[in-house]
C-alpha cells in the first residue's frame, strides 16, 4: 500500500462561502411548527452543534428577522451521552458528530435541515422528552440483582469473547435513534429494540441469567417483542452499531425456549 | 433516639452522585436525586481509559500502598494522605463490585479482569471496558439506582438545576432550591442532608474536554453561600485532546497506556507525511527525557513538554499539534482495546488513527480543586457534603489518569454513610426552617425576574467566550503573575458587563437563556477563585507552573489554599497538608528508576 488515501477524510473540495441551516421551530409542545432558515459563513470542521451555537449568539434569519435562539439539548459532544439526537437531513443521529462538510457532500445542496425526533414529545424547537425510554428499561429489569454492595469479592470468570459481545450491547446510550426510525414504535404499542437489547445484555451475564425470566416477562406483554416487524431500520441508524436485530432474534428464541420448557422448572 | 425515614438530597447524577444514592437507598433511606440531564447522560460517560485499583493480578507485586505512593507523588504531595490511603485500600473492592454489577470489563485468557498501564505508575493497575470505561461504570450505577427508583427509595428530578442551598439562621443546610428547566418553576427541596456531586467547572475555560453541563455553577453557589473552596488554582490540562470548534475532545491516556508514542519531526520544516519520516528523523521527546516512564509520565509533565515543544516551533507543520502515533500496533488489537476513542477521532477529524498518526494538543480537562471537605466528605457547612470532582480531596496538585473514576465512587461511598450519620442526629426542620425556605425561594425567583428584565444589550454568550479565552490564555499551562492580575481585572470587567445582559429570548418556556445566565454569573465568581489562587501561589507544583517560580516550595506552600467568599474578592487562607503517611520528596520522573 503506497497511499493512505482511504484512511484520510474526504473533504468538500470547493466549499461555499456560506451555507444555510433550516430549522423546524416549535414554541412548546402542541404548538404549530414553523421553519426558519439561517445563513452561516463556512469554516472547516464545523459540526451541527457549533452552527447552533453560532445562531444562538446572533439569532437572525436569512430574511434579516430577529428571532429567539433555537433550543436544543447537548452535553458530551463526543457521541457518548446521546442527548443531542435530532433528525438531520431526514436521518436521525447525534448532532455533535454530524459534520457540515459531510452533510453538504452527501446532499449536494447548500442547505442542512434540522428537525426534532419524531417519536417523542417535542418540548420546544429541537428538544424532545425521551423519559419513556427509561421506563422501558424498568419494564425489562435492566440490571443485575445484587445481594448487597458490600465486599463479596470479584464476579464470575467470564470468557473475553462474552465480555466483548456484552460490551457491544452495553454501549447503548439510550439515544432513541432505533425507536425514531422503527416503523412499529409509537403510541405505546411496542417497547422497541433498545430495551430488548438491554434485556439481552443482562441475560448474557452469568449472574443476570439467574433472573432471566423477569426480563423475558417484561417483553411478553402486548407491547412486547412480537411487535417487531423486522424492518431492520434500527441497525441502520444505531450510532453505536449495536447488533439490535441479533438481540431481538436471540431474545425471541429464549422466550420460545422458556415457553416450551419453562414449565419443567416449575 | 435514632430517627428513621431520612431524606437526603443529592445534586448530580454522575458516578459520585449515583454511588451515594445507591448506598443511601440500600441503607433504607430516601433520596431526591437532582440532575440537569437524565443521569445516564452525565459527564462520567466521557471517562475513557479505566479505573485504578491495585488488584495485582499480573504478578507485579502491586499493592494499595504503592497506589497510595504513586497517587500522592503524582499529586506533588498536596493531597491530605489519609483519605488517599482509604481510597487506594478501597479501590480493589470497588472494582470487584462493578464486576459483580456486570460491567463488561476486558478479560484475560483465564477469564479474569484485564488490567493495563496508565500514566504515573509502572504497574498494570487500570481495569477497563474497551475505551469507554466511564460510560460502562456510570451505566452500572444507573441500572442499580433505577432498581431503587422502582422500589420507591430514589426519586429522580432530571432536567432540574440547583440554584442555591437553603441555610437556616445557624448556617445549617436544610435543603436546596432547584429550577425545572422546562417550565422554569422553582421548587424547594427539604432534606436532612445534601450531597453535592456536580462534577468539574471546565466550561469556565470556554472550550475544554468537559461536557456542556460542567459549569461548576452549583459548587460556585455553595461557595457564595459560605462553603470553603480549596485548591481552586489546580486545573489539569490533559496532554492529548483534539481541538474542535465547539469543544476539545479527549484522546484518552489509554492510547499511550497501550503503547502510543508521542513525537514530532526532528526537522520542524519536514513536510513529509508522518509515515514517510524514518525513525531516526523523529523526535520522541518524552521517551528521550523520561526513559523509565516514557510516554506515560504524569499529565502535568506531558502537557508542559508538548506545550513547550510547540512553543519552540517544533509542532507538526509549525502548528500547535504533535503526533500521537499508534500505527505500529496491529489494527485488530487497537480496535478491541481502544475502539471507542479511535472512533471518536475518526468521526471528528476524519483520519483513521489505526493507519495515520493522530494530531493532538493539550486541553483543559479536570479540576483537582473543589469544595473543601474533611476526611468524611463533610464541607464546612453542617448538613452539606461533597463527593467526586466537585470536592478537592484526593488528587493534590495533579491527578493521575484512571484515578478519577475510583475517586468519584470512593467519595460517594464515604459521603453516603457520613450524611446518614449526620442526618440521624440533627433536629428536624421546624416552622422556622419553613420560613427560611420560602424566603430563599423568593430570593431565587427575584434573581430570575431581574434577568428577564435586564436589557443592557450585552450578549451573554459573547461574555462567556471572552471568559473562556482569558482563562485559557492565562490560567492554564504556564502562569505569570502580571497576566493573572490582568485576568482578574478582566473578570471584574465581565462581572460588571454581566449586569447589562439582554437574554434575547421572548419565549420563557424551556428557554436556555436564563439557566445559562445564572451559570455564567456563577462561573465568573469561581473563575476569580481559580485565578487569584494561582496569583497567590508563588511556586510551581503539579499542574500549577510559574516560570518565575520554577521550584516547588514546601516551606511556604505545602499548604491547601482555602477560598472564602466575600463580595469584594475571595478571601484566601492556607491550611497545612496531612503528610503523615508518605514523606514528601522531590518529584523526578526523568531518572531510569522510580522516583
Amino acid at each position: 500500500m503506497t497511499t493512505n488515501a482511504h484512511h484520510e477524510k474526504k473533504r468538500l473540495e470547493n466549499p461555499p462561502a456560506a451555507f444555510k441551516v433550516k430549522i423546524q421551530r416549535r414554541e412548546r409542545e402542541g404548538a404549530a411548527a414553523h421553519w426558519e432558515t439561517f445563513e452561516i459563513p463556512y469554516r472547516r470542521n464545523l459540526n451541527v452543534i457549533s452552527v447552533l451555537m453560532d445562531i444562538r449568539k446572533n439569532p437572525v434569519t436569512v430574511e434579516g428577522k430577529q428571532t429567539t435562539p433555537p433550543v436544543w439539548d447537548m452535553s458530551c459532544l463526543e457521541q457518548v451521552c446521546g442527548i443531542c439526537t435530532m433528525v438531520i437531513d431526514s436521518r436521525v443521529r447525534q448532532s455533535c458528530s454530524a459534520l457540515i462538510d459531510d452533510l453538504l457532500l452527501a446532499s449536494g445542496t447548500d442547505t442542512v435541515t434540522l428537525e426534532p425526533m419524531s417519536k417523542f414529545p417535542n418540548v420546544r424547537d429541537l428538544k424532545v422528552d425521551r423519559s419513556k425510554m427509561f421506563d422501558h428499561l424498568k419494564q425489562v429489569n435492566a440490571w443485575i440483582e445484587l445481594d448487597g454492595t458490600y465486599n463479596l469479592g470479584p464476579g464470575p470468570h467470564i470468557p473475553n469473547e462474552v465480555a466483548q459481545e456484552r460490551y457491544a450491547f452495553s454501549r447503548c446510550m439510550t439515544c432513541g435513534c432505533c425507536l425514531d426510525a422503527c416503523p412499529q414504535y409509537g403510541d405505546g404499542n411496542y417497547i422497541g429494540p433498545q430495551a430488548i437489547a438491554q434485556a439481552r445484555l443482562f441475560n448474557m451475564h452469568p449472574t443476570g441469567k439467574i433472573t432471566e425470566e423477569d426480563r423475558l416477562n417484561g417483553l411478553m406483554g402486548e407491547d412486547g417483542i412480537t411487535n417487531c416487524g423486522n424492518a431492520q431500520n434500527c441497525i441502520e441508524v444505531c450510532p453505536m452499531s449495536i447488533p439490535l436485530t441479533k438481540a431481538i432474534y436471540e431474545t425471541n428464541r429464549d422466550i420460545t425456549v422458556d415457553a416450551l420448557f419453562g414449565w419443567l422448572k416449575k | 433516639m435514632a430517627k428513621t425515614g431520612l431524606k437526603i438530597a443529592i445534586v448530580g447524577g454522575g458516578l459520585a452522585g449515583l454511588a451515594a444514592a445507591m448506598k443511601i437507598a440500600e441503607a433504607g433511606h430516601d433520596v431526591d436525586l437532582i440532575s440537569v440531564v437524565p443521569v445516564k447522560r452525565s459527564h462520567s460517560v466521557c471517562a475513557q481509559g479505566g479505573i485504578n485499583g491495585a488488584v495485582n493480578t499480573k504478578g507485579e507485586g502491586d499493592s494499595p500502598a504503592k497506589h497510595l505512593d504513586d497517587t500522592v507523588y503524582g499529586g506533588d504531595f498536596l493531597a491530605n494522605q489519609p483519605p488517599v490511603k482509604r481510597m487506594t485500600d478501597m479501590a480493589p473492592e470497588i472494582i470487584y463490585l462493578f464486576d459483580r454489577m456486570g460491567v463488561p470489563f476486558s478479560r484475560t485468557k483465564e477469564g479474569l479482569m484485564d488490567f493495563r498501564r496508565f500514566g504515573g505508575t509502572l504497574h498494570h493497575r487500570t481495569a477497563f471496558a474497551g475505551a469507554s470505561t466511564g460510560q460502562q461504570l456510570l451505566y452500572a450505577l444507573d441500572e442499580q439506582v433505577r432498581k431503587w427508583e422502582v422500589a420507591g427509595k430514589v426519586t429522580k428530578y432530571e432536567g432540574w438545576e440547583m440554584l442555591s442551598l437553603v441555610l437556616d439562621n445557624h448556617q445549617v443546610c436544610r435543603g436546596l432550591i432547584a429550577m425545572n428547566l422546562q417550565d422554569l418553576q422553582l421548587k424547594a427541596f427539604s432534606a436532612d442532608a445534601v450531597i453535592m456531586a456536580t462534577g468539574g467547572p471546565g466550561l469556565i475555560f470556554g472550550k475544554s474536554t468537559n461536557s456542556m453541563t460542567c459549569t461548576g455553577s452549583a459548587t460556585s453557589v455553595c461557595y457564595q453561600q459560605g462553603a470553603r473552596y480549596a485548591n481552586g488554582e489546580f486545573i489539569q490540562v490533559h496532554p492529548t485532546s483534539i481541538p474542535g470548534e465547539d469543544k476539545l475532545r479527549l484522546m484518552s491516556e489509554s492510547a499511550r497506556g497501550e503503547g502510543g508514542k508521542v513525537w514530532v519531526p526532528r526537522d520542524p520544516k519536514d513536510a513529509r507525511a508522518p509515515r514517510d519520516i524514518p525513525e531516526t528523523e523523529r523526535w520522541y521527546f518524552l521517551e528521550e527525557k523520561y526513559p523509565a516512564y516514557g510516554n506515560l509520565v504524569p499529565r502535568d509533565i506531558a502537557t508542559r513538554e508538548i506545550f513547550q515543544v510547540c512553543l519552540e516551533g517544533h509542532g507538526v507543520n509549525g502548528e500547535n499539534q504533535v503526533y500521537l502515533d499508534l500505527t505500529h500496533i496491529p489494527a485488530d488489537v487497537l480496535t478491541e482495546r481502544l475502539g471507542a476513542i479511535l472512533e471518536i477521532y475518526e468521526m471528528f477529524v476524519g483520519d483513521d488513527p489505526r493507519y495515520v498518526p493522530m494530531r493532538i494538543f493539550p486541553g483543559v480537562h479536570y479540576s483537582m480543586g473543589g469544595l473543601w471537605v474533611d476526611f468524611e466528605q463533610r464541607t464546612n457547612i453542617p448538613g452539606l457534603f461533597a463527593a467526586g470532582e466537585c470536592d478537592y480531596s484526593i488528587h493534590g496538585a495533579n491527578r493521575l489518569g484512571a484515578n478519577s473514576l475510583v475517586s468519584c465512587v470512593y467519595g460517594g461511598f464515604v459521603a453516603a454513610p457520613s450524611a446518614i450519620d449526620y442526618a440521624k442526629n440533627i433536629e428536624r426542620g421546624n416552622t422556622e426552617t419553613n420560613g427560611i425556605r420560602d424566603a430563599e425561594l423568593n430570593r431565587q425567583q427575584g434573581i430570575n425576574d431581574s434577568i428577564v428584565k435586564s436589557e443592557g444589550g450585552e450578549n451573554q454568550y459573547k461574555l462567556h467566550e471572552e471568559l473562556g479565552k482569558v482563562m485559557t490564555d492565562n490560567v492554564t499551562v504556564v502562569r505569570y503573575n502580571d497576566r493573572l492580575q490582568a485576568t482578574d481585572d478582566k473578570l471584574r470587567e465581565l462581572q460588571d458587563r454581566f449586569k447589562k445582559i439582554s437574554i434575547n429570548d421572548s419565549n420563557l418556556w424551556a428557554t436556555q437563556a436564563i439557566p445559562h445566565a445564572r451559570q455564567l454569573y456563577n462561573m465568573l465568581e469561581l473563575a476569580r477563585v481559580i485565578t487569584l489562587g494561582a496569583l497567590n501561589r508563588n511556586e510551581s507544583r503539579g499542574a500549577h507552573y510559574k516560570p518565575d517560580f520554577p521550584e516547588r516550595d514546601d516551606e511556604n506552600f505545602l499548604k491547601t489554599t482555602i477560598a472564602e467568599y466575600s463580595a469584594e474578592a475571595p478571601v484566601l487562607s492556607y491550611e497545612p497538608v496531612d503528610v503523615s503517611l508518605v514523606e514528601p520528596r522531590k518529584r523526578d520522573y526523568s531518572s531510569k528508576k522510580k522516583g
